[in-house]
């Protein structure tokens, strides 16, 4: 800019400081591992405990990952075998016409800004190899018909890339070919585990889930303990002492949910809310249902790791279910749970045919869809309860808050349960407000810690990839004033209030059978003052009283 | 004319072409992307630089308050922070992009040596920001470290609970 004449242009004042990103295609763009956007590698122990091969100390900033010497062999190895098994693989290899209408979806694109990430290019990374190794095109042609050759370094980008993906399977919604993206990570992070490339918050809970049936690895006392201290809790707030049950051989229902709702806040008053609707379940109705301490864990960090290990941990909660002889299995609100019973237990462990048809005894409602797996939805069946007036509910316990939901990726787009969770808060809350359409349903954005990324290291990750979920979050509570975010998933509730603390403050993450149990009148209890958290019940007395003489439980109406 | 003046009028051409420079700082597939997509759901990040250039220019014509400078930087280096495919001088640098942006819309009226007097003045006004900037930065990357670190210790914390391996301290003075 010579016409400042001597004035030094602002470029020179910042000369070291590079503004331009390369100009290089993703293929010719070096990948660089950077901090805060992966977790650590799996520990050899956990690695042992799985008989999962090359148990070893490695870290990702080192530039040796100390590989098998015929690493390379064995993936190629591993991919030909997996082109073979899985017919979904093969088909998604060559289908793709690189349209680009996935390219954009990605919530960790959306958020880091790394074109990698877009599930397109996540994918290449894959099929580069596919075309490199097992096309005629890309034998002959190669990186013109975009292949290219399986190095350390491709290897690496592998490992980089499909450990940010939530496998949440927004992209395939708008892709035209319906090509499932997390099938491509599932298979990408199964041929990284042949190798011994694995994660620690994978591999610790898997291996955990394998030994003492829980992720956590608590053992049944510990278990039992903290239903325990539940139990007190409970009869604290509620006057109602609740009598969970354990391992009851002929119960009518086994219930299984993720061990994370027993250990970690806020999850930990969904359970409560468990806990006191089976309790009115069976003061009322008389229903019999039982935990299990051994299958002590619904959550499936197996579909992360590989198609055998999700199919010897799913394996576990149907062995119970036929050792106590139950009738069926319910299962509470968990994510990847639901995408494993949903989309893969009748072909890997099933048919349950040990177990009966769900039926809801008490409203006599056949649960078809469950059919097969035998295995029904908690949301699914209080929202039958609920339709059916088998609920007394007060909806005002709830009048505190100002409600907003968060389709959980698994259960939303892995079985289309959209309406029942929002039928059950109506029921329970009076004020509730849903986000933008294009951020809720089918297209709802992920947490940003699905898929075992929900470890503490990764935590740019994962406020990055959770940054579209919190921008609707922030626009219902600015124009709605909403203050809890209500899921039906236990990651999502592990993982939602650091990413609310971050980017939208105030709002707090409530599970929706907290809700239901805030709401629910169970018969014996006292005069409530303050719901399971020990906040204060809105108080009847402040209310408008017109609005109170609408109310249902207006005295005399 | 004053360059107040001048910056006032020009100021849709400044803005516009700071937020290009500053959306041209990613990679080129995502900036395509940050362009042209105009819904503020699915392009968060696009949608808070522009939602908040503007105010942070008419805070420079103006007298700078802190308070409101801090809200409207916030935002975007709130994003900034927890991209790690920007440095932390890149994630910062961004508001010297603005020097260039005036530079270039005003081209012609700086040959005028008053004129050129008052942009090294306002110019100091830019270095004043980008030191705001940095206050919010560290704070964003603090809050992620605080949120780190807190995780891992109500982890640990909760474990030991559990384990039974801690006693709250009774309200109740223990009778001697």
């Amino acid at each position: 800019m010579t016409e400042f004449k001597g004035l030094p242009t602002s470029d020179e004042y910042f000369s070291k400081i590079d503004f331009k990103p390369p100009k290089t295609g993703w293929m010719d763009t070096p990948t660089v591992i950077r901090d805060g956007m992966y977790c650590f590698p799996a520990k050899p122990k956990s690695v042992k405990t799985l008989d999962l091969p090359f148990p070893r100390e490695w870290v990702p900033s080192d530039d040796d990952w100390k590989l098998p010497e015929n690493w390379k062999e064995i993936i190629l190895e591993g991919m030909k075998d997996r082109l073979e098994r899985f017919r979904t693989f093969k088909v998604f290899m060559d289908i793709c016409v690189r349209c680009g209408a996935c390219a954009d979806k990605c919530h960790f694109f959306i958020g880091t800004g790394d074109p990698k990430n877009m599930p397109v290019v996540r994918a290449e990374l894959l099929r580069s190899v596919y075309r490199n190794d097992f096309t005629k095109a890309g034998k002959i042609l190669g990186k013109i018909a975009g292949a290219r050759e399986l190095t350390v370094d491709v290897l690496k980008e592998w490992w980089y890339y499909f450990f940010q993906c939530s496998e949440c399977r927004r992209c395939s919604v708008f892709c035209p070919y319906g090509i499932d993206m997390a099938e491509i990570t599932i298979m990408g992070r199964e041929l990284l585990n042949l190798v011994g490339l694995n994660i620690e918050w994978i591999g610790a809970p898997v291996a955990f889930c394998y030994k003492t049936g829980n992720h956590m690895g608590i053992q049944p006392h510990a278990f039992k303990d903290m239903m325990d201290f539940f139990t007190d809790e409970i009869e604290e707030v509620t006057g109602v002492r609740v009598e969970p049950q354990f391992n009851k051989k002929g119960a009518d229902i086994l219930f299984i949910t993720p061990s994370g709702d027993i250990f970690g806040d806020p999850g930990t008053y969904t359970t409560m809310g468990y806990m006191l609707l089976h309790h009115y379940l069976k003061v009322k109705y008389g229903l019999d249902i039982t935990w299990s301490t051994y299958a002590s864990e619904g959550g499936n960090f197996g579909l992360f790791t590989s198609n055998e290990v999700m199919k010897r941990l799913n394996a576990k909660m149907y062995a119970e279910a036929k050792r106590l002889g139950v009738k069926w299995i319910l299962g509470g609100e968990c994510g990847h749970m639901w995408r494993v019973v949903n989309q893969y237990m009748a072909t890997m462990n099933g048919p349950a045919d040990f177990l009966e048809e769900p039926v809801n005894p008490i409203t006599g409602t056949k649960f078809e869809n469950a059919k097969d797996t035998k295995m029904v939805h908690i949301v699914e069946f209080t929202a039958d309860l609920i339709k059916h007036g088998k609920l007394d509910l007060d909806p005002s316990r709830n009048d505190n808050l100002k409600v907003t939901f968060h389709d959980s990726c698994n259960p939303a787009r892995g079985m289309g349960m959209f309406d029942e969770p929002r039928y059950i808060i109506k029921k329970v809350c009076k004020h509730f407000y849903d986000m933008p359409r294009n951020c809720i349903r089918e297209q709802t954005f992920c947490c940003g810690s699905g898929s075992g990324l929900n470890a503490s290291e990764d935590m740019e990750l994962r406020l990055a990839g959770g940054l579209p979920r919190a921008n609707a979050v922030k626009y219902v509570q600015e124009k709605h004033g909403v203050n809890m975010l209500s899921c039906i998933c236990a990651i999502d509730r592990a993982v939602f209030p650091p990413l609310m603390e971050y980017w939208v403050p105030e709002v707090d993450v409530t599970g929706i059978h907290e809700l239901v149990c805030n709401a629910l009148i169970i018969p014996g209890e006292k005069e409530k003052t303050v719901n399971l958290r020990g906040e204060d019940i809105p108080n009847k007395d402040e209310m408008d009283p017109d609005e109170y003489f609408t109310r249902p439980d207006f005295p005399g109406r | 004319m004053s360059l107040n003046n001048l910056l006032e009028r020009n100021k849709d051409d400044i803005v516009k072409q700071w937020l290009v420079s500053v959306i041209d700082t990613y990679p080129a597939d995502t900036s395509k992307f940050i362009k042209n997509q105009k819904d503020p759901f699915a392009n968060p990040v696009g949608n808070t630089l522009s939602v908040n250039l503007g105010p942070l220019f008419d805070e420079l014509l103006n007298e700078m308050d802190y308070k409101a400078i801090t809200s409207y930087l916030d935002p975007i280096l709130r994003v900034r922070a927890v991209q790690p495919i920007l440095s932390s001088s890149q994630s910062i640098g961004f508001i010297f992009l603005l020097k260039k942006a005036i530079r270039r819309s005003l081209k012609k009226e700086l040959s005028d040596k008053n004129i050129l007097k008052e942009l090294l003045h306002f110019e100091s006004k830019i270095d004043e920001l980008t030191l705001i900037a940095f206050d919010v930065y560290l704070k964003c990357r603090e809050q992620i470290y605080e949120i780190k670190s807190n995780e891992v210790r109500n982890r640990t914390f909760r474990a030991f609970e559990r384990a039974g391996l801690l006693t709250e301290i009774s309200a109740e003075e223990p009778s001697l």
